[in-house]
């Protein structure tokens, strides 16, 4: 109660508690409890028919089961209503239905979208494709070393031409948190509309998209305890509603003429043929995961272990976390890079340790480009981590200059 | 397979001090050899006369076991002729496949300190980024 640190939990995820490694790759994508992998396998031993299509008994379960789940969906981020929550694949798809609809039918010529360089691919790359198809021009919101974006920064960019403003509320890669109350202050101040990527903000911190007054937020279920293969698009209302279709065929029709076709209402406008409701199911079950043990004693429990991992690794000699040097501006994302050691070699060795980190550029190579550097190595937290595996983790990262050959 | 073990002295060394990581003088061939997937990435750089590779150089990003295949391989071609050093690609390629005879890991020398890279499928690519590139120049020449 209060501010204690809850126990990890780890007996709710097989898993873990099978897995003989340590699991630190939670930004790649979270392990599942019990309960949403029960669900999953529930939806098809219970409830298996195509839902919003029939009108028979196990339909009407189905379609139940798929818009309650929307309903638990709205409540945990505040969504003002259901028809502001649209499932789609993942986070990459959602961002991509608002690039395709929104975009392509909202900006034009001379007109601006802002992108913030720490951007993941996956809201970096709908937008280029917006800005290439209609000719507007595209300014990258630039970010100093710690990943800080200054208020000057974000006036610079955000203009009155400005029409899209694309940012993620916690980067993947230095686990820093936008300014994204002043950035969308900004943004609305100039008629524009700001997509928010919350694939690693909602997974670990509480999300108000009213509070907020969010345009479009995307996020991922894989990476909140929830199965692969479901994304959520929260969009508002009125700017849903004025949205061209995505896909299209089943599912999302009112009436079907030869030469013409009247579009479903919201949310089901935008959610073209036979959806994954085993996979939203499951998602809703790790929503009661999440409202049982409490997102806030949740993201205790992370801050602690980030700033557990944060002062250990920092000290380690020849390595550079990358990011803020305030363990709480990290949400349990540590990005590193080991002096004249390639990351690939960094994972090789962690992995021969029983050690699970991701190598790379992130998806993220402009930011990384823009931090000057080529690729890192990267350790993410959840709440189910613990001190002994962190302890595991950084005694491999202080061993690896050794074993590839340098005198220290 | 152990991969600590996996790093053993002639990689390290080859990877901390190469021989070969430097622009060479009057080139006549080059090509560039990327993995996309992990973003190594080297510009391989041959002087080649009368179908003799006379000298050889790199410049490059990535991980110890790319850098150092490519520098253990200059090692070995520079000196022979361009049919020797597909010769041994072929051998190079076969010991990663695990079907290479230990005649012929011997005749690929301080090459067959990656022999083990075999058995690990993640870190094929690296080591024969050198090669292949060397592979794709020779057909070239
Ligand atoms: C910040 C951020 N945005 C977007 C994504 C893409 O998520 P997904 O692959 O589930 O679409 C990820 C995860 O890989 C991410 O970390």
């Amino acid at each position: 109660m209060g501010n204690s640190i809850i126990e990890p939990h780890r007996e709710d995820f097989p898993l873990l508690m099978s897995l003989d490694a340590a699991y630190l790759d939670n930004a790649a994508t979270s392990q599942k409890p019990y309960c949403v992998i029960d669900a999953e396998r529930d939806f098809y031993k219970r409830l298996n028919s195509n839902p919003l299509r029939s009108f028979y008994d196990l339909s009407i379960s189905a379609t139940d089961s798929y818009e309650n789940s929307r309903e638990n969906v709205r409540k945990f981020i505040n969504a003002k209503s259901t028809k502001e929550i649209v499932f789609t694949n993942n986070a990459t798809s959602s961002i991509n239905l608002v690039a395709y609809s929104y975009g392509l039918s909202n900006v034009k010529k001379g007109d601006r979208i802002v992108v913030a360089i720490s951007e993941h691919h996956s809201n970096m790359l709908p937008w280029q494709m917006v800005a290439q198809t209609t000719g507007a021009e595209l300014e990258y919101m630039k970010c100093d070393s710690a990943g800080v974006y200054s208020d000057e920064e974000i006036y610079r960019c955000i203009t009155p031409n400005t029409k899209i403003v694309a940012v993620a509320v916690i980067s993947n890669v230095t686990g820093s948190k936008a300014p994204i109350e002043k950035i969308i202050s900004t943004a609305h101040a100039n008629n524009a509309v700001v997509m928010l990527d919350g694939a690693q903000s909602v997974p670990h911190t509480k999300t108000d998209v009213q509070q907020l007054d969010a345009d479009f937020l995307a996020f991922s279920a894989h990476k909140m305890l929830g199965p692969m293969g479901v994304g959520v698009l929260y969009g508002k209302e009125d700017l849903l509603e004025k949205m061209p279709p995505f896909l299209r065929g089943g599912e999302m029709i009112e009436s079907v003429r030869l030469d013409r076709a009247t579009f479903a209402e919201l949310p089901h406008k935008f959610e073209a043929g036979t959806v994954n409701a085993a996979g939203v199911f499951a998602l809703s079950s790790a929503i009661d995961y999440y409202n049982n043990v409490g997102i806030d004693n949740m993201e205790r429990r992370e801050q602690y272990l980030t700033n557990y991992a944060y002062q250990k690794l920092s000290k380690i000699p020849h390595v550079n976390v990358i990011g803020s040097s305030d363990p709480y501006n990290h949400s349990g994302i540590l990005s590193f890079t080991i002096d004249n050691v390639h990351p690939h070699d960094v994972s090789a060795v962690l992995n021969q340790d029983n050690i699970c980190i991701r190598a790379g550029h992130h998806c993220a190579q402009p930011f990384l480009a823009h931090l000057g550097i080529r690729s890192s190595s990267r350790a993410s937290l959840m709440f189910y981590n613990t001190e002994e595996e962190i302890d595991k983790f950084v005694q491999s990262v202080a061993s690896v200059r050794k074993l590839m050959g340098y005198g220290d | 397979m152990n991969s600590r073990n996996f790093y053993n002295e002639v990689l390290t060394d080859h990877n901390i001090n190469p021989a070969h990581k430097r622009e060479i003088e009057n080139p006549n061939f080059e090509l560039e050899g990327v993995n996309p997937n992990c973003g190594d990435d080297i510009i391989l750089k041959l002087r080649v006369d009368d179908g003799i590779i006379t000298d050889g150089g790199y410049v490059g990003d990535g991980c110890a076991i790319s850098q150092a295949s490519a520098d253990i391989m200059l090692d070995l071609v520079i000196g022979k002729s361009t049919e020797e050093a597909r010769r041994l690609a072929e051998m190079f390629f076969g010991m990663i496949k695990g079907t290479a005879s230990d005649d012929e890991i011997e005749q690929l020398e301080e090459a067959g300190a990656l022999k083990d890279i075999s058995h690990m499928p993640a870190r094929v690519k690296c080591a024969v980024l050198g090669w292949h590139t060397l592979d794709d120049i020779i057909d070239k020449v």
